[in-house]
């Protein structure tokens, strides 16, 4: 099983339902958050582009952060989703800094925080993660790549798509259909 | 110089109250256990409401946690205003709930040591007090001296108290600061209105197009699913802006039109689909009247005549009027939502209705539906009294096209003049801070400054709450009941909002406050109900419902009995207009002196060192009604100023820097607001979020944050056809004061 997410750019406009939806799911606190919007502006009036994303951890196949966690706190769960167990992570920051993405932050609790996948508390339940869930342009897809059917595999197989920083090696699960 | 009567207080300037204590000591850090988490181990409850934060009025449902605290609200699946989606608003609604900055308790505006000020008071006081003040004050003007200006749920309750006492004036700043000209526009030529939510059949259109409108940005939520929708299907989008809107990013053509020229856009659209033969000749012929005339008058617009108005390229206002034809009858010219622009608003949304008139759009699948509203029976209550005064007369023999009540007409007859009688002396004001909604705050001060008395229910401190007499703390959507939700839909529909949660402080639902009120003078006999559930109950149960049901399953759909949802192939439509037919040249506006068909005038354009001043929407926030509210600010916290890069050069603005704003008038802005520069605008304009920009210094998350558009708009254009209040006549420039604020990088 390998989950993935996939965010189309076409349809995505950038309302960040999908910010404070994963805050009141899942216990962010407010002034910080899982996921996030990035907006791209191209090009001189008139001649515009505009690509929105709504972005979050990656949960990459080869993750620097799980690499780099001196207590293991940072590790693979199922499916491939990237996990940190509070208990065990002691708040050095070392994965903050490895995290190309900028994918994780310091929760105030005295742990790093950061995107799930909503593994626990909806995907293991039979629910999609609450972004995608609450997302009004649909614009968010999530399932198991292994799974030929599954609504992330087909719409992967079916658009044009990018990772973001392929270069860095990390081998990304989180796509944009552009 | 003449002192006002009525000074603005800030509730801030409280004693010893519970509201000068809490936000102090509200921090976010605290916030994990204010919000407890969706811990697996959790059982919820749940419980159904339709939101409350804007006029879509999503329903959905209230999940509360073991301990009774509530946790998320998610969109009911059943509901065709969401889908089960609930937009960014709806799910940080929330916010509304948890915010400490709430009002809790009433207030009543007293003098001590010469300083005017609200002391707290109890319910019963304060409820006699306005009863007896209404007494009073109705014993010398009559009962038709009060207003009530409203803008949410509570307004069925005290418009209804209101009737009961003898005054109809009831009226939304939603009409004629926002979609009264779109409304009338469609009235006149199809002989209906666009509803709300808009009878658009955006998920199964080929060519939608927008001018003006950003969807995406106002996060209409239905609407914007829907435009995903066509998306998805491949539909073309035509988006008409100054500004490089969301929506103008996932456009096939996007059209950075010249502010204020649309009409000429329009008028040469019309032209070039009549001069090819690219419209509906079976539709026309059958259901339109006055092609001929209309044909005559659009002879001159070609689009190279257009093209000096507007900038837009001739080549491209025709390929856009062929792909229109090309998706016709699937294809809708959108009507917008906030159209009050230029005081021409009803005629350039009447161009808009021709438009989609002659692609035979209305009335046909990716075009127009038909929509159906459930019929609920009312709860039986004696007639009301007749008023010796109808609200119209307060703008007697003015815009007579005007199928709603005109709130700016209101306000200034409630200003004193030698030859009006018609004063307006009690004003209610409900879920709308007038101060932010009215253009041109000068009159609305000056019309405020005449009351007797103003009685303001809302659940935040805002500005209008500063000019009260008496403040009502209203509880959130989320601890209340309201009336059903009835709005008309591809398939009749109610939902049914109910509390989740006792009322917090000592804030109470507009109903009971409505009810008490009217007891208390004397209208027992229409509030025969003991409580709001009883008289739900009783109407539910006309309907073959429950309230017990209703709790249950939220929202309850009903099989359509009227017409079908499109017209059939040739059938035979009698339209409620003058001609039963689809107007194309209107009679109506004849009739009352207005041109029967759409003309351009030229507006005026912004003197060397100004640019124009357009406002819209963000996707997270309602108005100033969420300016304050914590998950929401969270997502954005203050409006920023768009500046073209050429502009910014000429200037020497940085993005991040702050500024205030100057406009035509010499108002400057009472705050700064933080430049963004960026190639999404055009040079001649700036742009900002509406809504921010607040004064009130108990709104702790709002107060000082960015700058407030309305304040800058002191210049009105009114639409003589239907009192609309044009707003995009107002040019700013640059002031080089920070306000203390640091930029931001």
């Amino acid at each position: 099983m390998r989950y993935a997410m996939a965010v189309d750019t076409k349809k995505c406009v950038g309302c960040s339902d999908c910010v404070v939806a994963c805050q009141t799911e899942n216990n962010v606190p407010i002034g910080y958050c899982r996921d996030w919007i990035v907006e791209v502006t191209d090009g001189t009036y008139p001649q515009l582009e505009l690509e929105i994303r709504s972005e979050r951890c990656n949960h990459c196949d080869n993750s620097p952060c799980v690499r780099c966690c001196p207590t293991g706190a940072s590790h693979y769960s199922k499916g491939g989703t990237v996990l940190v167990t509070p208990d065990e992570c002691i708040g050095c920051g070392a994965c903050i800094a490895s995290c190309p993405y900028d994918a994780r932050f310091p929760h105030p609790d005295g742990h790093v925080d950061k995107c799930t996948f909503c593994l626990h508390n909806r995907v293991e339940k039979g629910l999609k993660p609450a972004c995608v869930s609450v997302c009004p342009t649909k614009c968010m897809y999530f399932g198991d790549l292994d799974d030929p059917n599954s609504e992330v595999s087909v719409v992967l197989k079916k658009r044009k798509w990018k990772t973001l920083i392929p270069e860095a090696g990390t081998r990304p699960q989180h796509y944009f259909l552009i | 110089m003449r002192t006002t009567r009525r000074q603005f207080i800030k509730v801030s300037a409280l004693g010893a109250g519970s509201l000068a204590v809490a936000a102090s000591t509200f921090k976010w850090s605290a916030a994990s256990s204010l919000f407890a988490g969706a811990d697996a181990s959790q059982a919820f409850t749940r419980s159904p409401t339709y939101c409350e934060v804007c006029f879509w009025q999503c329903a959905g449902w209230v999940y509360k946690d073991n301990d009774g605290r509530i946790q998320k609200i998610v969109g009911n699946d059943e509901d065709l205003h969401c889908n089960g989606r609930f937009c960014p608003r709806g799910t940080g609604g929330v916010g509304m709930y948890h915010d400490t900055d709430r009002l809790k308790t009433p207030l009543i505006r007293t003098v001590v040591d010469g300083e005017e000020t609200f002391r707290e008071a109890g319910w019963d006081e304060a409820l006699d007090y306005i009863a007896a003040r209404m007494k009073e004050i109705a014993s010398r003007y009559g009962p038709e001296c009060v207003a009530l200006f409203t803008h949410g749920s509570g307004g069925a309750h005290f418009g209804h108290m209101l009737k009961a006492f003898g005054s109809q004036s009831i009226t939304a700043p939603s009409f004629a600061q926002c979609r009264g000209p779109r409304e009338v526009a469609f009235l006149t030529t199809f002989g209906d209105i666009v509803y709300s939510p808009e009878r658009t059949d955006i998920r199964d259109t080929k060519c939608l197009v927008l001018i003006g409108s950003h969807l995406g940005e106002n996060m209409h939520n239905g609407q914007v699913q829907e435009m995903s929708d066509a998306i998805d299907k491949g539909a073309t989008i035509i988006t008409v802006d100054p500004r490089f809107s969301t929506v103008a990013g996932k456009s096939k053509f996007w059209l950075p039109i010249k502010p204020s020229t649309d009409m000429a856009l329009l008028l040469s659209w019309i032209h070039v689909l009549i001069e090819n033969g690219w419209y509906d000749k079976e539709y026309v012929e059958r259901y339109t009247y006055g092609f001929e005339e209309l044909k005559a008058h659009v002879k001159p617009f070609t689009p190279e005549w257009a093209y000096g108005i507007t900038t837009i390229d001739p080549h491209v206002i025709r390929q856009t009027a062929k792909e229109m034809f090309n998706a016709s009858p699937a294809v809708i010219i959108h009507p917008g939502r906030h159209v009050t622009w230029y005081g021409d608003d009803t005629q350039r949304l009447r161009a808009v209705a021709i438009l989609n008139a002659l692609l035979g759009s209305w009335g046909r699948r990716g075009g127009f539906y038909n929509p159906e509203k459930a019929e609920v029976p009312e709860y039986p209550v004696p007639p009301f009294p007749q008023p010796k005064r109808m609200p119209t007369e307060a703008y007697e023999g003015k815009y007579t096209l005007a199928n709603e009540v005109v709130s700016n007409g209101l306000c200034e007859a409630t200003i004193p003049t030698t030859d009006k009688s018609c004063n307006f002396k009690i004003w209610f004001v409900n879920g709308t801070n007038l101060m932010a909604a009215l253009p041109d705050q000068e009159t609305t001060l000056k019309a405020i400054d005449a009351l007797e008395l103003m009685v303001v229910i809302d659940t935040m401190p805002t500005e209008i709450t500063g000019y009260a007499d008496v403040i009502l703390p209203e509880c959130t959507f989320l601890e209340r009941y309201d009336m059903l939700r009835k709005s008309p839909h591809r398939e009749p529909n109610i939902a049914l909002r109910m509390p989740a949660t006792e009322p917090k402080y000592n804030s109470k639902p507009a109903d009971w406050m409505a009810r008490e009120l009217g007891i208390r003078l004397g209208l027992e006999a229409w509030f025969p109900w003991n409580n709001i559930e009883e008289m739900l109950d009783w109407q539910l149960k006309q309907i073959g419902s429950s309230l017990e049901e209703m709790k249950r399953i939220g929202v309850k759909k009903f099989p359509r009995t009227a017409d079908d949802l499109y017209f059939a192939p040739g059938e035979d439509i009698s339209f409620n207009t003058n001609t039963g037919k689809i107007e194309l040249y209107s009679t109506d506006m004849e009739n009352e002196g207005f041109n029967p068909l759409p003309v351009y005038t030229p507006h005026e354009e912004p003197p060397e060192g100004f640019y124009r001043l357009i406002y819209g929407r963000a996707p997270m926030h309602t108005f100033s009604r969420t300016a304050n509210n914590p998950n929401l600010t969270d997502l954005m916290d203050e409006n920023t100023l768009w500046v073209n890069p050429k502009v910014a050069k000429m200037w020497g603005l940085k993005s991040g820097q702050y500024v205030k704003l100057r406009n035509q008038d010499n108002k400057v802005s009472t705050f700064s607001i933080r430049v963004r520069v960026t190639e999404r605008i055009r040079w001649d304009s700036v742009y900002m979020v509406h809504g921010f920009g607040h004064n009130n210094t108990k709104l702790s998350r709002a107060h000082g944050r960015g700058v407030n558009d309305t304040e800058l708009i002191t210049r009105v254009k009114i639409d003589p056809v239907m009192g609309g209040t044009g707003m995009r006549g107002n040019f700013v420039t640059f002031v080089f004061d920070t306000d203390g604020k640091e930029a931001a990088v």
